[in-house]
């Protein structure tokens, strides 16, 4: 952003004191004025405020800018020291009668100062707290930090951390439904020239579900004129027509109609419900519901989105616990009902990686995939070579002795770790969410999931299609006589292509150790799922599983809203009892007569 | 009669013996030697060896269809839940306004969910002919429906086993849900008495103890009347060689579906006694690992010989008594553990090793079955 | 395409579920008034692509012995499969007699029905005696009930016992039919034929492993079933099917090369190309 960069240049000094102690002295002069009416003079002459954008680091300062020469004249006393100003304003915020806290709250915003939109908006939300004021002691007063940094408790004045967390006897600081109201706006009000953009259309959006008076509305109209952000721009607009919807002119509330059918936000659909059923005039009546309608369209469609999002997320989730069960009961026609427990291996080793180097997610996560991939491939190496090589043949003994195996893995974690599941920890670029727009947002970690999904399966139809061991692989499971008479090793195949299977298990873990509890018992809920999705998609064949594993995840999402997530997982459940009726060989069957018999 | 079912079928016959001898002996150590008597049988072991009973009905029942016609099934624990559950309503229905409520006809968890009057399923429960009816009904028509569409479109081996572990799944999650009207997670429980006998007292848990032999040694006359016939044969063709069976002019289906419908229905019967016995029932007897574990038993048993079920069931749950008491951590390796010994080494089971014991000692050419 | 089918199948408006048909009614005897007693018109099966069978006609008349030659992946399986129900026809027509028709029936309703059919590879069960196997085989009700109260009656013990000699294992009639040799459980499979008291027989290789001796006593055997049941003989042992073949049906690619008597089809040049040829 040079612009604002050469705005800041322009103005050198210390402009940030110099400015408070204006807004503090012209509150001085001007007392006998409404303090709403001066706020509009003090920011139209053309207060500028510096911008920053999205990407720089997050800050809760704004940095009031202010045209010194059109201002200086005025300067009369020597200001006081704004600071002060400030720290007397919230304590008579804090601890002062309904009405004195009205007026601090105002003074607060004409005050300008960095925190005090932050203090407001902690007031509102009950998260402004006071201790009991004694002679010796004075209140302490205190801000309990929101969703931008929970957990956080400070000293409400100086914004120093304290290290206790709330002090005992520490109570919000009360306050009634008109002041409520009040502080709605102050505290948007405040946000309206916040140095961060979201913060501008946090305020925006607050103003919105306020009074949107006269005062408010040529606050936007002023911030309007200054705005840069794009987005910043388009709130505002919003927030503008939804305060037109009550113009008198039916033509300007036509015309916001008109402007509001693009927006998203609940309160926009309220008030243009409002306007559907109240308006005096029968046609902008009939455009607000066609504007609702609108509206309500592009929010089912971004409710689909959403529900194929999800639905492409627990196919994923499906995906990465299948493709491995794909390998060793597709390829091999293994039934390895200890596959779910080779994903709580990977998800145990991404724990203990964790453990050991606790100050490093990121590398820890990342170190942790081809450790699972080893670990788990070697647990699958070392049970083919002892069990299940001698059960080829055999399906339904080779289940009961995996089965076994199952047991032996499940108590063998239990007893070396802990019967209790294992927190694991996500790096921060792995939580938090996407938000595209106020009806759809999608978290991260899923969005990881779906793309890491696709990665695993990428490569491993890359080994199978393109490697001498996805090549000796597709041959021993198709004829294994042949392939041994042609000097394949079948014996190193087998192992090796379950040490595959069992490696891709593994990943899982580290996937799935993302998104759930890590535990004992954390195989056992994928085990039935698994295996449904390699029924249903087809034994013996990857893209089968890939299409079934997507296939369920979205068919169970569309069906949870109206059936409640069990019900849609038990229709799911019946679904494939009667899919594998109809084609008992799955979505896509391996062809051929031998494939008959 | 009784000579063609009992005929060459030793291992049979000392079962059958051993278990007269406990319905025979139980009753009188539990209810006439004294307490101190070192033959005294506790009430404790009564209800333990009760218990045993139900798992040998349901081993016999997987093991019929198993061992003799080649379906396994991995989700028979739905049949024994579902019959238990028909006894769990039977004796909820029987608790009357002793419940905590005191409401003279619902259960107290629809008290709870506010329920005005019994849903149209829980109607008639509270005759007990009909609550019998039920338990060899409800069960029955599942693996009816659910057998005819699987036979019917050839499904077999592990797709099958797989089918019937979502089946049984699919009951859990079903029962698991409160509006289910089985009371959710608790399932029913807190019985006070079957046909107005109190559930607690000595002398009903020693009858039903009795009644679970009689009905085990009943069933495994049945069993073994079934396979001895025509249909037994029948059976083990279907088992070697479908194919041919088929052309041989017979519906592999319809006896697939026969067997199934009644290897259900003795599943149910296992379940409607073990309810009364254990005083509970909830949706856990119908999770797939209690299914699988079921399957053990048989296995460890020797599947494919009707006495080694019942060895297999006896044997198996007294391991898991004894080593859940005094080791509990170190059960789980053991199960698993026998499970791959079991399959590894002793594919015919315990009876395996009887029947190859008994072969070196009469050194006759061939046991009764294959 | 099977989809597609089955929708079909849904939308068709002279019946509406198949199980709501009439069963096929054997207790009438097989109408034979117009000649064939099995009767296949342009019969096409096809496994992804491969076209086994491609508009295939054949007619038997009943009571005759038939022998189907054709080099390897001619369709002679196919057509067996086609005809006791264990593969359907894509397209065409399979009757028995002039009325029931062989697509809408299962294996085992087309087995009780009368026609038998023995397997390429022997297949016996294996588990079982040799008495057991063809007691199994035994025309009588099979239904799941009837079996189990089963008894045999004397007269079907004596036809069991008339059988064993005929096949030549009444010495091994209590032992396990999987310990006996290829050429034992090939005419043990015959003998199961023969207790299924079929009118059609189909016949898939029944000389193969079988020693000289052997051999001439199932070309006997076989002669000597033409005339009351209809044999239909698939083979490739030419000596066989010359000394049994009355009328020869040459498949090629899934169709009917030639057809007539052995010395005219072996005299034919296509039969000669394609197939002879190798021999000679």
């Amino acid at each position: 952003m040079p612009e604002s960069h050469g705005r800041v240049a322009a103005c050198p000094g210390p402009e940030l004191p110099l400015s408070m102690g204006l807004s503090v002295m012209m509150k001085r002069l001007l007392e006998s004025l409404s303090a709403w009416v001066m706020l509009g003079a003090f920011i139209v002459p053309g207060v500028l405020w510096a911008e920053s954008s999205v990407e720089e680091e997050p800050s809760d300062m704004a940095l009031p800018l202010v045209d010194i020469q059109d201002m200086s004249a005025e300067i009369e006393p020597p200001a006081p020291d704004p600071e002060a100003v400030f720290a007397e304003q919230v304590d008579r915020l804090a601890t002062g009668n309904l009405r004195e806290r009205r007026e601090m709250a105002e003074a607060l915003v004409e005050g300008g100062h960095p925190r005090a939109g932050m203090i407001l908006n902690a007031l509102l939300e009950g998260r402004l707290l006071t201790t009991w004021s004694t002679p010796e002691t004075p209140a302490l007063i205190i801000l309990q930090r929101g969703e931008d940094a929970p957990g956080r408790v400070e000293q409400a004045v100086t914004g120093e951390v304290l290290a206790d967390g709330v002090p005992s006897g520490a109570r919000a600081v009360p306050i009634n439904n008109p002041m409520r109201n009040l502080l709605r706006d102050l505290a948007a009000m405040a946000d309206m020239n916040h140095a961060l953009p979201q913060r501008r259309i946090l305020a925006s959006e607050r103003l919105m579900r306020g009074s949107l008076g006269p005062e408010q509305m040529a606050l936007i109209e002023s911030r309007l004129l200054v705005e840069e952000h794009p987005r910043v721009i388009d709130a505002l607009e919003i927030t503008q027509a939804v305060g037109l919807l009550r113009h008198e002119d039916a033509q300007v509330r036509l015309e916001s109609l008109e402007r509001l059918r693009g927006s998203l936000l609940a309160v926009v659909r309220s008030t243009v419900g409002a306007v559907a059923e109240q308006d005096p005039d029968p046609i902008v009546r009939q455009h607000a519901v066609e504007t609702l309608e609108a509206i309500q369209t592009r929010i089912a469609f971004y409710r689909f989105t959403e529900n194929l999002f999800f639905g492409l997320s627990l196919g994923s989730v499906l995906l990465l616990a299948a493709l491995g069960l794909a390998i060793t009961f597709g390829v091999m026609g293994v039934i390895n009902m200890a596959h779910g427990e080779l994903i709580m291996i990977g998800a145990y080793t991404t724990w203990f990686l964790q453990t050991l180097m606790p100050g490093n997610l990121t590398t820890a996560l990342l170190l942790a995939i081809p450790a699972a991939f080893l670990i788990s491939g070697l647990v699958g190496v070392a049970m083919e070579r002892g069990i299940i090589q001698f059960l080829y043949g055999r399906p339904l003994e080779t289940l009961l002795a995996t089965f076994g195996l199952s047991l032996i893995l499940q108590q063998a974690v239990r007893s070396l770790f802990s019967p209790l599941n294992q927190a694991v920890a996500s790096p921060e670029w792995i939580s938090g969410s996407l938000a595209v727009n106020p009806v759809l947002s999608l978290t991260w970690n899923r969005i990881y999931i779906l793309i890491f999904a696709l990665l695993v399966f990428l490569a491993l139809l890359l080994i199978l299609k393109r490697t001498t061991l996805g090549l000796k692989v597709r041959a021993v499971s198709q004829n294994r006589a042949m392939a041994r008479s042609l000097g394949v090793r079948a014996s190193w195949v087998d192992a090796m292509t379950f040490g595959l299977g069992a490696g891709i298990a593994g990943v899982a873990g580290v996937a799935l150790a993302q998104l759930t509890n890590v535990g004992p018992n954390m195989g056992q809920s994928y085990i039935v799922d698994s295996f449904m999705v390699v029924v249903f998609g087809g034994v013996g064949n990857i893209w089968g599983t890939f299409v079934g594993a997507l296939g369920l995840g979205v068919m169970t999402k569309f069906m949870e809203p109206f059936a409640g997530a069990v019900l849609a997982k038990i229709f799911v459940l019946i679904f494939i009892i009667l899919f594998i009726q109809y084609r008992p060989r799955g979505l896509f069957p391996q062809k051929g007569r031998s494939a008959e018999a | 009669m009784l000579t063609r079912l009992l005929l060459s079928d030793r291992g049979g016959l000392i079962i059958l013996a051993l278990l007269t001898a406990l319905i025979i002996y139980v009753p009188i150590g539990n209810l006439l030697l004294p307490a101190d008597s070192p033959l005294h049988v506790s009430t404790f072991t009564v209800t333990l060896l009760g218990k045993f009973l139900c798992f040998a009905l349901l081993a016999l029942a997987i093991d019929l269809i198993w061992g003799y016609a080649g379906i396994l099934s991995l989700g028979h624990g739905a049949f024994f839940g579902l019959g238990g559950y028909v006894m769990g309503m039977y004796l909820t229905r029987q608790i009357g306004d002793r419940g905590v409520y005191g409401h003279p006809e619902l259960p107290d968890f629809m008290v709870f969910m506010n329920y005005d009057s019994l849903p149209w399923y829980w109607q008639g429960f509270d005759q007990f002919w009909f609550a019998l009816l039920m338990v060899m009904l409800v069960p029955g028509l599942l693996a009816l429906v659910f057998g005819w569409m699987a036979f019917r479109s050839r499904v077999s081996g592990v797709y099958f086993a797989i089918i019937t572990q979502a089946l049984v799944f699919a009951l859990m999650l079903a029962f698991f849900r409160n509006e289910m009207g089985f009371g959710g997670n608790n399932g029913l429980t807190d019985f006070k008495d079957i046909l107005g006998f109190d559930i607690t007292a000595r002398q009903t848990r020693v009858t039903l103890f009795v009644i679970s032999g009689v009905c085990l040694i009943g069933a495994y006359l049945m069993c073994r009347f079934i396979i001895t016939s025509r249909f037994g044969r029948v059976l083990v063709a279907i088992r070697d060689a479908e194919s041919r069976t088929r052309f041989a002019g017979y519906q592999v289906e319809s006896y697939k579906l026969w067997l199934f419908v009644f290897s259900a229905m003795l599943a149910g019967i296992a379940g409607a006694l073990y309810v009364p016995q254990v005083g509970i029932i909830n949706p856990g007897e119908f999770s797939p690992i209690a299914s699988i574990e079921a399957v053990l038993w048989v296995a460890v048993g020797g599947r494919g010989s009707l006495f080694g079920a019942i060895i297999g069931a006896f044997s198996v749950n007294g391991a898991k008594t004894w080593f859940t008491t005094v080791y509990p951590e170190v059960w789980l390796f053991a199960l698993g553990t026998l499970f791959v010994l079991v399959t590894l080494f002793l594919p015919r089971g315990i009876a395996g090793i009887f029947r190859t014991l008994g072969q070196w000692t009469s050194r006759k050419p061939k046991g009764d079955e294959q | 395409m099977s989809l597609l089918k089955d929708t079909r199948a849904l939308m068709r408006r002279d019946q509406v579920f198949d199980f709501m048909l009439p069963p096929p009614d054997f207790e009438q005897p097989v109408d034979l008034s117009h000649g064939p007693i099995l009767y296949l018109e342009d019969v096409s099966v096809s496994f992804d692509g491969f076209r086994a069978l491609n508009r295939l006609n054949l007619a038997v008349d009943a009571g005759e012995l038939r022998c189907i030659i054709g080099p390897n992946g001619a369709g002679k399986t196919t057509m067996m499969d086609a005809i006791t129900g264990k593969t359907r026809a894509d397209e065409g027509q399979i009757y028995f007699g002039q009325r029931i028709d062989l697509q809408k029936l299962s294996e085992y309703q087309i087995a009780r029905g009368g026609i038998g059919r023995k397997f390429q590879k022997p297949t016996v069960f294996e588990a079982l005696g040799v008495f057991e196997n063809l007691e199994l085989s035994l025309a009588s009700d099979k239904s799941t009930w009837a079996s189990l109260g089963f008894r045999l009656r004397p007269d079907q013990r004596d036809r069991m016992d008339e059988v064993l000699q005929l096949i030549g294992l009444g010495t091994q009639r209590d032992r396990q039919a999987g310990t006996l040799s290829h050429g034992q459980k090939q005419w043990l499979e015959i003998g199961m034929l023969l207790m299924q008291n079929p009118m059609v027989l189909l016949v898939d290789e029944p000389v193969a492993g079988m020693t000289a001796e052997e051999t001439e006593r199932t070309a006997e055997l076989l002669t000597s079933l033409a005339g009351r049941h209809t044999v239909i003989v698939v083979e490739h042992d030419m000596a066989f099917v010359r000394s049994i073949a009355r009328r020869v049906t040459v498949l090629h690619q899934g169709s009917v090369l030639a057809e007539g008597s052995m010395d005219r089809v072996s005299s034919d040049p296509r039969v000669i190309e394609v197939y002879l040829g190798e021999e000679t």
